[in-house]
């Protein structure tokens, strides 16, 4: 064995969904380009926006339970092991069985024996970011299972041979016209009649998927959260597909990152009040589901948990990147994000986009992995004021851009620039040297080769006649 | 199996060496028992998520529960519903199959608690509410809220919870703001959800 153990590591290459096929910049070039999905994502953007302001500001304590928020994730990550041994002590002995996947890898490998045991050859799935990131479908595929996506956003991606876009509507690049589309072409029995009105598009997935939620006996979900002290796992969603598929199936395969566990029963005061609100825009989600491992004749009578890591572990071990795993996956900072808007989910490559993915993906799997992405942003701060936990993404961007690997001249600059800034008399000869470079490339020029690259994108700062420590030794 | 459990827990061990301390949680927001019940504002939220809400006397919610069930077929109950609550005609889960239960023209049960700031019901799988699938399959769902089951806010609704039992929060019918980030009512839960709030 060649892993030394107990080395935090991170995510596994070759697998799931973490890493891009170009770095953002050229992605992102590609994107803009893209008139329709710029309008798409503005129109829903703007939308959530609105929606979202209007019932945060019914709360007189907004503020204070986003500090409670952050200050609970806080306490999670400083005493993770212990939280996550209780948990499994709660959920066996409520009758569950709990799982340890250290990677995508061993994650995937555990469902599918798990489906295979169950002699299922098709599972539903309950929209699940986990799932998303480890690759889950591909390797079902491989092993001769289908799985069904029941999220009606979720839905679109898969039957328009697509990518999710963002955390919580992976279809928001696509427009009503564009899912009729879809579905009059790939939507098995669709009424040919179909118009983009969207009630009628989401009542022909409620006819599509009718039957497959009847008879399939294995469901695999995410968990938006779990109770150490009890032993709930719980997930919060809109449209019933969760509840379809957390009550219908035999066996219930729940697959969950170890930072989404929580301490006690009473926590859920605090993020069942800030997720809806901060996510749709809503004073609650239409339902949310609550199990406690096995109900006797209620639901499913098999129920799993795969707590994950993949990568996780890594991200935690960086003191100052460790907050990236305080998020609850609300993407409020992906709406609020003029980067986002303008280019979209998919050029950031990863299944988490927006400022939370830029700090999130890199983290998981390495800077070097995705050294692009803590520069996918202008650091405005709206991704911080907007986060319901109070993640400091513009403070993580800037660590993880000192992490990522610089160019050797621009990191000899940058010494030499600290170097001399910090020596009195040689900053006096750099500024003096300064002025030479007023006659040597005048304003709106730039700078000569090999320097021209920098400013081909900026002005080139007027240099004064008199430098201020000139103006003072005259006085 | 239980040496990933050892590897992963290994890993976040040493990924804490810096054995970071935790600030005690503030909770200075409202906590339980901060405000009483209003059930105008219930009532203002549950419609404002297009749930219709009736106010009736105790012996009425047989007749308005066939009423709301239609033509459509006969009214699904839970074994324990009262008996004084149940429509003529009514059939009970007894371990029915899915597709009988998605056949009823409608489901008539109680809730545990309404949370009127967010316009919720939550169903904690009760003799009187029965299993989550009977809620789930049929068109039309009719809840019976007694007044004293309304709490304020969701800290309130925490408190009186058992988190040990099956809990499904309910806020209007099935929807879905995945076309556009719009909000359309009814996709696979039940298109039509009443909630009769009985007179004190």
């Amino acid at each position: 064995m060649t892993t030394f153990l107990g080395m935090p590591a991170t995510a596994p290459r070759g697998v799931g969904h973490l890493r891009g096929d170009q770095p953002f910049p050229r992605a992102a070039h590609d994107a803009l380009g893209d008139s329709q999905l710029r309008r798409n994502l503005r129109h829903a953007t703007t939308t959530i926006r609105g929606k979202s302001g209007r019932v945060i500001a019914e709360l007189p304590d907004w503020q204070r339970l986003r500090d409670a928020g952050s200050a609970i994730k806080a306490d999670v990550m400083s005493r993770l092991p212990d939280l996550l041994a209780e948990l499994e002590s709660r959920v066996t002995e409520a009758g569950g069985v709990v799982h340890w996947a250290a990677d995508a890898n061993e994650a995937n490998r555990i469902v599918t024996d798990l489906v295979r045991r169950a002699g299922s050859e098709r599972v539903i799935k309950v929209k699940s970011m986990a799932t998303q990131e480890i690759g889950l479908n591909e390797a079902l595929e491989d092993a001769g299972i289908t799985p069904v996506e029941t999220d009606l956003a979720e839905l679109i991606v898969q039957l328009g041979d697509d990518k999710p876009s963002h955390i919580l509507v992976p279809a928001i690049h696509r427009n009503r016209s564009e899912i009729r589309e879809i579905f009059l072409r790939a939507m098995p029995g669709v009424d040919p009649e179909l118009t983009d009105d969207p009630p009628v598009l989401a009542a022909a997935a409620r006819r599509y998927l009718r039957e497959t939620f009847l008879s399939t006996s294995v469901a695999v979900s995410g968990a938006n959260f779990a109770i150490a002290e009890t032993g709930t796992l719980g997930v919060v969603e809109s449209e019933g597909n969760g509840r379809m598929c957390l009550t219908l199936p035999d066996t219930l395969i729940t697959v969950m990152g170890i930072e989404k566990v929580l301490p006690t029963w009473r926590d859920l005061e605090v993020f069942l009040q800030l997720l809806p609100r901060a996510s749709t825009g809503e004073r609650m989600n239409p339902y949310t589901t609550m199990w406690t491992g096995v109900t006797p004749g209620d639901g499913p009578q098999n129920v799993h948990l795969v707590l994950l890591d993949n990568g996780r572990s890594a991200v935690l071990a960086d003191t100052v990147g460790r907050q990236a795993l305080h998020c609850i996956r609300c993407s409020a900072c992906l709406n609020v994000c003029p980067v986002y808007e303008r280019t979209g989910g998919h050029a950031y490559g990863s299944v988490y986009p927006g400022p939370i993915g830029a700090v999130l993906s890199p983290q998981l799997t390495g800077i070097e992995d995705n050294a692009s992405l803590p520069y996918a942003s202008s650091l405005c701060g709206a991704c911080f004021d907007a986060c319901p936990v109070k993640i400091d993404i513009p403070s993580m961007l800037v660590h993880l851009r000192d992490k990522a690997p610089h160019p050797p001249a621009e990191r000899a600059a940058m010494a030499a620039a600290a170097y001399t800034m910090s020596r009195p008399r040689l900053y006096a000869y750099a500024q003096r040297a300064a002025k030479m470079a007023r006659i040597a490339g005048r304003r709106g020029r730039g700078l000569p080769p090999p320097l021209s690259g920098w400013t081909a994108g900026r002005d080139l700062p007027e240099f004064p006649e008199q430098t201020f420590r000139d103006w003072w030794a005259q006085r | 199996m239980s040496t990933s459990r050892e590897l992963i827990l290994d890993r976040i061990r040493a990924a804490l060496r810096d054995a970071p301390v935790a600030a005690e949680v503030p909770r200075d927001y409202r906590p339980a028992g901060t405000n009483t019940a209003d059930l105008d504002v219930l009532i203002d939220r549950l419609a404002d998520y297009k749930a219709e809400v009736h106010r009736v006397g105790a012996g009425e919610v047989a007749a308005t529960a066939a009423r709301l069930a239609g033509e459509g077929g006969a009214v699904l109950v839970p074994p324990g519903l009262p008996a004084e609550w149940r429509p003529e005609g009514s059939f009970a889960d007894d371990g029915l199959t899915p597709e009988r239960i998605a056949a009823a023209g409608a489901v008539l049960t109680a809730a545990a608690v309404a949370v009127a700031e967010t316009g919720t019901i939550v169903l904690d799988g009760s003799p009187d509410q029965g299993r989550r699938v009977i809620t789930l399959l049929p068109d039309v769902h009719v809840c019976v809220l007694r007044p004293d089951q309304v709490v304020a806010s969701v800290p309130d609704a925490i408190a009186r919870l058992d988190p040990r039992r099956p809990l499904t929060w309910i806020s209007g019918p099935s929807a879905t703001s995945d076309i556009e980030l719009n909000r359309v009512e009814g996709v696979h839960g039940p298109r039509h959800l009443h909630v009769l709030v009985l007179d004190s």
